[in-house]
């Protein structure tokens, strides 16, 4: 048995397989090939939510994505809960749990239910006009209050233990839409032998067709032809099919989002698949067969549990083999109810009453055999957890477990108008259809106004074959000619509650109010109201507002216009859109070649861009300032060794290097010497410091430039620019070796005596091999860029050897440098070491504001150089102001912080004038006291003078003095 | 995502290129002629049009060459690209 409300046969279900569920924690029986929602209705459960903001308790009113009511949580485990899913979409499987949403303590029980008590006291913009004072309470008290009690599901907490695989595609035709019209595109299209993907958003294919069993296609019974039709498409190895797949966003040039659902619907979770799969299909043409959805209509209370789509009734009863209740009554204003009627009658569900809003009997109401009132509405209902009478408009009252509505159709133009496709309004439906498509995109079938099968499955297979449209014809039997209808205007009664959004819980009163108060924009009357705005968009009720906005204000549907239309359809999990890139694979780590020596070490590390660096190594339980003491210590006295890989390298050659470097950089590099380096400033057009580092000249046409380990990609694409689109004439190549070289620096007086044994065949002799200068060799018998550079102030080299060696040459360097006291530094020490030199960092002691002068660079400028980059800009009056912020030292009784402000008198009033901030800050070990650099107004003209940075808890005062704190006549380097 | 033909590669999508904005503003040969309003014109002034955009873009994740290509501002469509030095392309019939 699976539900009291099951009929003993029909619809596509498998009543030898039951399934067991549970919904809030009462056990049920379904059966496979229900939804959660058939399953719930087949065991009669017609109450599954409460409402948004009124918590007014809710039915299942529709059968498919467009869903408002059926909201619920899944619960597959820790981190495996879903909120927020409609019944109607979720395949049953056994052992499902599910439990619904915005209630306390129960569905039965609602506190919150209180609100519809006071609901005429919660109109549209209740909360702008109420909530507004005093100002601090709306933070701590009325939106935790009012965020506990309205809301939907709840956002699970702990991480998902899911993996979401991410595909791209190519193929000839997309088409979204698995009805008769996207399966005839589908045969048309695979004929011609083109490569296919057909997506549907339900479990089977087949749309429409799932529900019909009385029809014939080509003399083949319904069911009978869809199978054919699916064996067909599915023995094409041209066609992909793909069930469980929703279109949900439209990108440019044809890019369509596809979220494939792969897991959700299964018992038990297979670890090898992944739990969604993203899809983005490149797609030379796109057909949108996406169907229609059924209008609600919109009366007094027609909000209760019980009431129902008609088409949905039908859905139920002749696809799930489920009857929705015992005695309905049905309101409609279109046709197809006559369909479901029928079909439900002939189930045996007693039809009371058809209240028919149309003036004149159409010949579905008459053929009917049912008691219809033409010209008949609804205007209220009873019941409270399900409804239990209708009232007509008539003033009869009538029993019934069921109401059933219909207020025509909706084509589904929403991916079509996502594609920017303009839409034009057709009265006779009273909703827009697509109009021109500005993409290689077509509409087929209901979504484009096509309501007949016949019509439906022709326009498809025209629509297969773009450049050849086939008349194929289709002859169809069995249904019943569908004319559609007029809309019919609804006269509203303003007394209780009519729902237009049934998700967001707006009123048609709602809609008066925001009128009334002067929006006219439909836009802004969707935002003011929220209707349209919850998790369904509106899929339900957009085309309702936009009648009864246009009744209100007395303008045709057309001119009211309709709101936009926005991805993704139906919610997409954040999960498919982030795939794999989460945890470890967010983004790209790169490691140097000696990081495992470091991490054996002990190091501990920091991120500078994606590169992982060194930043101290402590040694027997040090903190920072303790590690770094020592190994500023060694350097200073014995000998570092600093893992500079990640400098950002890039080799620039060819007989114009020499003439291009000048163009890029300030320095004049035309009598550098082979084997020779340079400090070398890039300054971007408008004279601003971009990036700095060493020039070093291998041979007269082939140059090693070494950049700032977060510039290095910048750079190249700077000079990249430069060498194409300005001077393409020079014959120049650049390279980038940033990953070919590992880069060992050993700094300090002891820094020859241990790199010495290990040099073979190059003179590393102060007199021959003096500081700035390049060699190229061998290192334990590896090639070898040899660097006499400091960045420390220290006699010091950089040796760079293939990436390959970095590991070994490291240990073997390393190995010598113990015998003299060799100690590892990372980076902050290097940061302390550079500082007591005055040495720049450029984004530290720059900011995209700073021209060479500003820092004390002038020398680096080539004075006879007629152009480079940047030169005309640092001619602009603004950049030879005296009282620019230039680099000082500062001196203080403490650390300061970096980016504190300087300012002249800290007892001047608030707003004070600011002089500059601090840039870098360290305790220096050298100097025994805490050293900091600054960007200070005039500051070169303030040696001497104190001023002050204001802090939270006090005022420092600092004194200005030149920023080369330790060695200033450089005495060091040259050793 | 935009599709977006490199001149040298073919149409690639729109995730293998970098923006280089507006193109077509060369460098004058000897920057230092100028006066300050001039340069101040060209390092900083664009033209920002409702429409039709000439502008530059780099095959950064593919050959790296930079190149051109005029893309209308309104629809976002990409209507012509073509190579450094190369003269505008006539869009007008598009």
């Amino acid at each position: 048995m699976t539900g009291q409300f099951r009929a003993p046969e029909g619809g596509r279900v498998d009543r030898a397989r039951p399934l067991s569920f549970s919904f809030d924690g009462k056990q049920f029986t379904g059966c496979q090939g229900d939804t959660l929602a058939s399953a719930l209705l087949a065991n009669g459960v017609h109450l599954v939510g409460r409402s948004f903001k009124y918590h007014r308790p809710r039915g299942i009113l529709s059968a498919g994505s467009e869903e408002p009511n059926a909201l619920v949580s899944i619960d597959r485990g820790p981190g495996r809960v879903t909120p927020n899913l409609r019944a109607t979409q979720l395949e049953l499987y056994d052992g499902m749990q599910a439990h619904s949403q915005n209630r306390f303590p129960s569905l039965g029980f609602d506190v919150g239910a209180v609100s519809n008590a006071i609901g005429s006291l919660l109109p549209a913009g209740f909360y702008y006009k109420t909530f507004m004072w005093p100002r601090a309470f709306w933070r701590h008290l009325y939106e935790p209050s009012i965020r506990a009690a309205a809301g939907l599901g709840h956002a699970p907490v702990s991480p998902d233990p899911d993996r979401y695989s991410q595909h791209y595609a190519h193929c000839d035709v997309l088409i979204i839409g698995a009805g008769p019209s996207g399966l005839a595109a589908a045969l048309a299209a695979s004929a011609r032998g083109a490569r296919v993907v057909l997506c549907d958003e339900q479990a089977e294919l087949g749309g429409s067709l799932l529900a019909e069993t009385q029809a014939t296609i080509d003399g083949k019974p319904v069911p009978v032809w869809l199978w054919d039709t699916l064996e067909t498409l599915h023995q094409n190895a041209d066609v992909t099919l793909l069930p469980r797949t929703t279109a949900f966003g439209w990108f440019p040039d044809n890019l369509i989002g596809l979220a494939e659902r792969v897991t959700d619907h299964l018992a038990k979770l297979e670890a090898q698949l992944p739990r969604e799969r993203l899809w983005q299909v490149r797609a030379q043409e796109v057909i949108i067969a996406a169907g229609a959805i059924e209008r609600p209509l919109v009366f007094s209370d027609n909000d209760r549990p019980g009431v129902m789509l008609a088409d949905a009734a039908r859905h139920y009863l002749l696809r799930y083999g489920v009857t929705v209740g015992a005695r309905a009554v049905m309101v409609t204003s279109d046709d197809t109810a006559y369909a479901a009627a029928t079909a439900l009658q002939q189930a045996g569900v007693a039809i009371s009453a058809v209240a028919d809003l149309r003036p004149q009997a159409s010949n579905a109401a008459r053929e009917s055999g049912l008691d219809v009132r033409i010209g008949t509405g609804v205007v209220a209902t009873s019941g409270r957890l399900r409804i239990t009478h209708a009232t007509l408009s008539s003033g009869e009252t009538i029993a019934c477990d069921t109401l059933l509505m219909c207020g025509g159709w909706t084509p589904s133009v929403h991916l079509f108008s996502q594609s920017r496709g303009k839409l034009r309004f057709d009265e006779v439906l009273g909703a827009f259809l697509p109009s021109t498509s500005t993409v290689a995109a077509r509409s087929v079938g209901a979504c484009n106004g096509a309501f007949s099968l016949t019509s439906c499955l022709e326009q498809g297979y025209a629509a297969g074959d773009s450049a050849a449209p086939t008349h194929r014809r289709f002859a169809v039997s069995g249904l019943p000619a569908f004319v559609p209808s007029a809309t019919v205007e609804q006269s509203v009664a303003m007394r209780g509650k009519a729902f237009v959004d049934f998700q967001n819980d707006v009123t048609v009163k709602d809609l008066h109010i925001a009128t009334r108060e002067g929006f006219r924009s439909i836009e802004h009357v969707k935002r003011y109201t929220t209707t349209g705005m919850a998790t369904d968009q509106g899929k339900t009720s957009n085309m309702n507002t936009l009648a009864i906005v246009s009744t209100i204000l007395r303008q045709p549907i057309p001119a009211v216009g309709h709101t936009t239309f926005r991805m993704p359809y139906t919610p997409v999990t954040f999960g498919a859109l982030a795939g794999a890139a989460r945890g470890a694979l967010f983004e790209p780590v790169r490691q140097t070649p000696m990081h495992d020596w470091a991490a054996a070490r002990g190091a501990v590390f920091e991120n500078v861009g994606t590169w992982q660096r060194a930043r101290y190594f402590p040694r027997n339980g040090e903190d920072m300032p303790a590690a770094v003491a020592r190994e500023c210590h060694a350097v200073r006295n014995a000998v570092g060794i600093f893992d500079a890989t990640t400098l950002g390298k890039i080799e620039v050659i060819g007989p114009d290097a020499v003439e291009f470097l000048n163009r890029l950089y300030t320095n004049d590099f035309s009598r550098l010497a082979v084997g020779h380096c340079r400090y070398g400033v890039l300054l971007n057009e408008a004279g601003y410091v971009m990036d700095d580092g060493v020039v070093a000249r291998l041979a007269p046409d082939r140059f090693h430039v070494t950049t700032t380990t977060g510039g290095a990609a910048g750079v190249l694409h700077h000079m990249e620019d430069y060498l194409q689109t300005e001077f393409p004439e020079l014959r120049v190549w650049l390279t980038s070796i940033t990953e070919q070289w590992a880069v060992i620096a050993v700094q300090g007086p002891m820094a020859r005596d241990v790199i010495a044994p290990l040099v073979r065949g190059t003179d590393i002799s102060p007199a021959v091999m003096p500081h700035m200068t390049v060699r190229e060799g061998r290192i334990c018998n590896v090639p070898m860029r040899l660097f006499r550079v400091s960045f420390t102030g220290e006699l010091g080299y950089e040796i760079n050897v293939p990436a390959d060696y970095g590991h070994a040459v490291w240990d073997a360097v390393f190995g010598v440098g113990m015998r003299y006291g060799m100690t590892p530094y990372g980076t902050e020490t290097m940061h302390v070491l550079r500082a007591e030199k005055g040495y720049i960092v450029v984004g530290q002691e720059t900011d995209g504001t700073v021209i060479p002068a500003d820092l004390g660079l002038d020398w680096a400028i080539g004075k006879s150089k007629a152009d480079f980059v940047g030169k005309r800009s640092l001619m602009r009056p603004d950049m030879l102001r005296t009282d620019r912020k230039q680099l000082v030292g500062l001196l203080a009784p403490d650390v300061l912080e970096e980016g504190a402000q300087i300012v002249a008198n800290a007892n001047s009033p608030i707003p004070m004038a600011m002089l500059g901030h601090v840039t870098s800050a360290y305790w220096s070990g050298a100097l025994g006291r805490p050293i900091a650099l600054g960007l200070v107004a005039g500051g070169r003209a303030r040696f001497g003078q104190t001023l002050y940075v204001p802090m939270p808890d006090r005022t420092i005062a600092v004194r200005v003095t030149d920023s080369i704190f330790y060695d200033s006549k450089g005495k060091r380097l040259h050793g | 995502m935009l599709l977006i033909a490199c001149p040298w590669c073919g149409t690639r999508p729109e995730n293998e290129f970098h923006y280089g904005g507006e193109a077509h503003i060369a460098r004058p040969r000897d920057p230092g002629l100028l006066d300050d309003a001039a340069w101040a014109e060209i390092l900083y002034m664009r033209s920002n049009p409702k429409g039709v955009h000439y502008e530059r873009w780099r095959h950064i994740h593919g050959c790296g060459q930079f190149f051109n290509c005029v893309r209308d501002t309104v629809s976002d469509r990409i209507l012509a690209t073509y190579k450094p030095g190369e003269p505008r392309p006539d869009t007008s019939t598009q």
